[in-house]
């Protein structure tokens, strides 16, 4: 019975979407297509690659050791030796903000998967087996998402200590409801469908069922959930360092930079407070742009 | 309805004695007390010293019986006094309420002055050039971090005017008063009109497609008519929701705006106190701006049933 299985969610995947309009092919064409019917979500997915290159050759892009301080450059002008000029301990930007691409993505791409993870687990978990499991969850997801997502991350971020992964840990918790909620509902509708009864016609286990046949049709909403709230993982993690409650010394993130520079240089030292902010901005106006696309091109209700 | 209302009214008491179960837990979770902190700036830490300060505070005891004590002492009133300056939580807390309900105000007026006609003139004139420039606006609102916009703000005012108004505590008029919520408040708003801005923009859009719009149409409905008459009506609907989706989003706004611009509001002591580890501060801070949110949501949910007609909670 368990090979019938599968198949029979493949089937009736595909039909799913080729119902709803979808275009049902591979993957690598229909990028390209997608790429010409979405421009601006081309353009995303180009500024969102773009950074990810930077991050991974930070050492090949950067021209100075992003840490080294050297007093003879404090607030050196951008251009000549420091491109995009260096800090008040003279340390360079271009470098501090190539390697700032990698705190910022690692923050953002794993918070984000591991909210997304322990939102899938949840909202299934919830809307399959329903009853006071049910309840219970839906009434923590209530707590959790009454208070506002920077003030939950930051709270959670002192409470856990600063270092990466306690600021990874705080921004994904904010996520979790977000993805159970609507998980929870899909898998409510999957689970009336008649692929999920013939399964368990078949005997079926209800861990199967729920693994194998109903978590793989809540994919294109946690797709689109995971490009929507990358970007505001970034800013999470941007608004933390920046308040002094994110990524510790000594690794160049893109917020503390800004802070650190915040009160003294806006008049003296510009490039200080213009570059990092730029850097941020740019990243999440890619992943924006990105994500609406996504969504456009999996949800649709959102098809004109 | 009453039903409905009791109900919803049940679910939000539910939700706030979460809200403090959790809280409670997660400030126990920090590591080092303010008696830490209090002593590390000595250096020497004496145990017997230590030991006295966290009696005084009521550290000691199990922790239940600490929740219960805040709990009590909430519903009384009472919300402690703050480790830091020793003076009562409320007078530290309350002063601080008006100048962030005030930043608060201003920016929410600011973002849907902007946002609610800016996203139907979008909707209206969908995919020309006006539509896509609106568009890039409001995704860029909403990818700019409020404390960069606030601190590009201070830059190019003090560039140009050579002069920004600070925060006093004494404003001389209401223009002074305006003047010095206005720059703050714009920094903040702007992010939030770029949502409202993309969330009218939808809503109209998905007005426009209905049936009764190509009736309007069809009987010879002006365009102007169709699209400010019969839509807007129905397009706005679903925006007034947002105001409470808002009320959260804001206060994240308002944390690093008030940083930047040094306004003394609840929202930066908030950070303060997380800062200094000041229990009663933070702990009662965060249930204050969780009632608020709360109560902001259970307000909007009523209003929209008073709005729209059609909306019966039957169940």
């Amino acid at each position: 019975m368990s090979y019938a299985g599968p198949q029979a969610q493949a089937v009736d995947h595909g039909a799913e979407l080729a119902r709803a309009g979808a275009h049902v092919q591979g993957w690598g064409g229909s990028v390209l297509y997608q790429a010409r019917r979405h421009p601006l979500g081309a353009l995303g997915l180009l500024i969102v690659a773009a950074f990810v290159l930077v991050a991974l050759f930070a050492p090949f892009i950067a021209t100075h050791d992003p840490l080294a301080t050297n007093a003879a450059s404090s607030l050196a002008r951008p251009g000549g030796e420091h491109l995009l000029g260096a800090d008040f301990m003279g340390r360079d930007m271009w470098s501090r903000i190539i390697y700032g691409a990698r705190i910022s993505l690692i923050v953002g791409i794993a918070s984000t998967l591991l909210g997304c993870l322990l939102g899938v687990a949840v909202g299934l978990i919830s809307g399959f087996w329903g009853g006071w499991v049910d309840l219970v969850t839906q009434r923590v997801n209530d707590v959790l998402q009454a208070l506002p997502l920077l003030v939950l991350a930051l709270v959670m971020a002192a409470a856990l200590g600063p270092s990466l992964q306690n600021v990874i840990i705080a921004i994904s918790i904010p996520v979790i409801p977000n993805v159970a909620r609507v998980i929870r509902s899909n898998t409510l509708a999957l689970r009336e469908m008649p692929f999920v009864e013939a399964a368990r016609a078949q005997g079926m286990s209800e861990l199967r069922i729920a693994v194998l046949h109903v978590l793989p049709n809540t994919l294109a909403p946690v797709i689109v959930l995971a490009t929507a709230q990358l970007g505001s993982a970034i800013l999470t993690e941007a608004s933390l360092s920046f308040l002094g409650l994110g990524i510790p010394e000594p690794y160049p993130s893109w917020g503390r930079m800004l802070s650190e520079s915040a009160a003294e240089y806006v008049r003296t030292a510009p490039w200080l407070v213009i570059f990092p902010g730029l850097a941020i901005s740019l990243v999440i106006f890619g992943t924006n742009l990105l994500g609406d696309a996504i969504r456009d091109i999996l949800d649709p209700r959102e098809r004109s | 309805m009453l039903s409905y209302i009791i109900r919803r009214f049940l679910l939000m008491i539910v939700t706030l004695f979460g809200m403090s179960v959790l809280i409670f837990l997660l400030l126990r979770l920090m590591p080092g007390n303010v008696a830490d902190i209090l002593f590390d700036a000595g250096g020497y830490i004496d145990p017997a010293e230590r030991a006295q300060i966290e009696a005084e505070l009521g550290l000691d005891q199990p922790i239940v019986v600490q929740y219960v004590n805040w709990i009590g002492s909430l519903l009384r009133g009472d919300l402690g006094y703050s480790y830091i300056t020793e003076r009562p939580a409320i007078e530290e807390i309350a002063p601080r309420i008006p100048v962030t309900a005030q930043l608060a105000l201003w920016a929410l007026v600011f973002s849907v002055v902007f946002g609610v006609p800016l996203g139907v003139i979008s909707a209206v004139r969908q995919n020309t050039a006006l539509d896509y420039v609106l568009r890039l606006i409001s995704l860029s609102g909403l990818s700019m971090p409020s404390f960069w916009l606030a601190l590009l703000i201070i830059m190019f005012t003090v560039q140009y005017f050579g002069y920004i108004p600070i925060y006093t505590a004494t404003p001389q008029s209401v223009w002074e008063s305006l003047a010095m919520y206005a720059i703050p408040a714009a920094a903040v708003g702007f992010r939030s009109s770029a949502l409202i801005m993309r969330l009218t923009r939808s809503s109209m859009l998905e007005v426009l497609r209905q049936d009764y719009i190509r009736t309007a149409r069809s009987k010879g409905a002006s365009e102007n008519a169709v699209n400010y008459h019969h839509a807007l009506r129905n397009a706005v609907l679903p925006v007034v929701t947002i105001i409470g989706i808002e009320a959260a989003f804001l206060i994240g706004g308002l944390i690093v705006t008030e940083t930047v611009f040094n306004i003394p509001g609840v929202a930066r002591f908030l950070v303060e106190s997380i800062l200094w580890r000041d229990y009663p501060i933070v702990q009662n801070l965060v249930m204050f701006i969780a009632v608020v949110v709360v109560v902001v949501n259970f307000v909007v949910d009523m209003l929209y049933a008073v709005l729209d007609p059609r909306i019966k909670y039957s169940d």
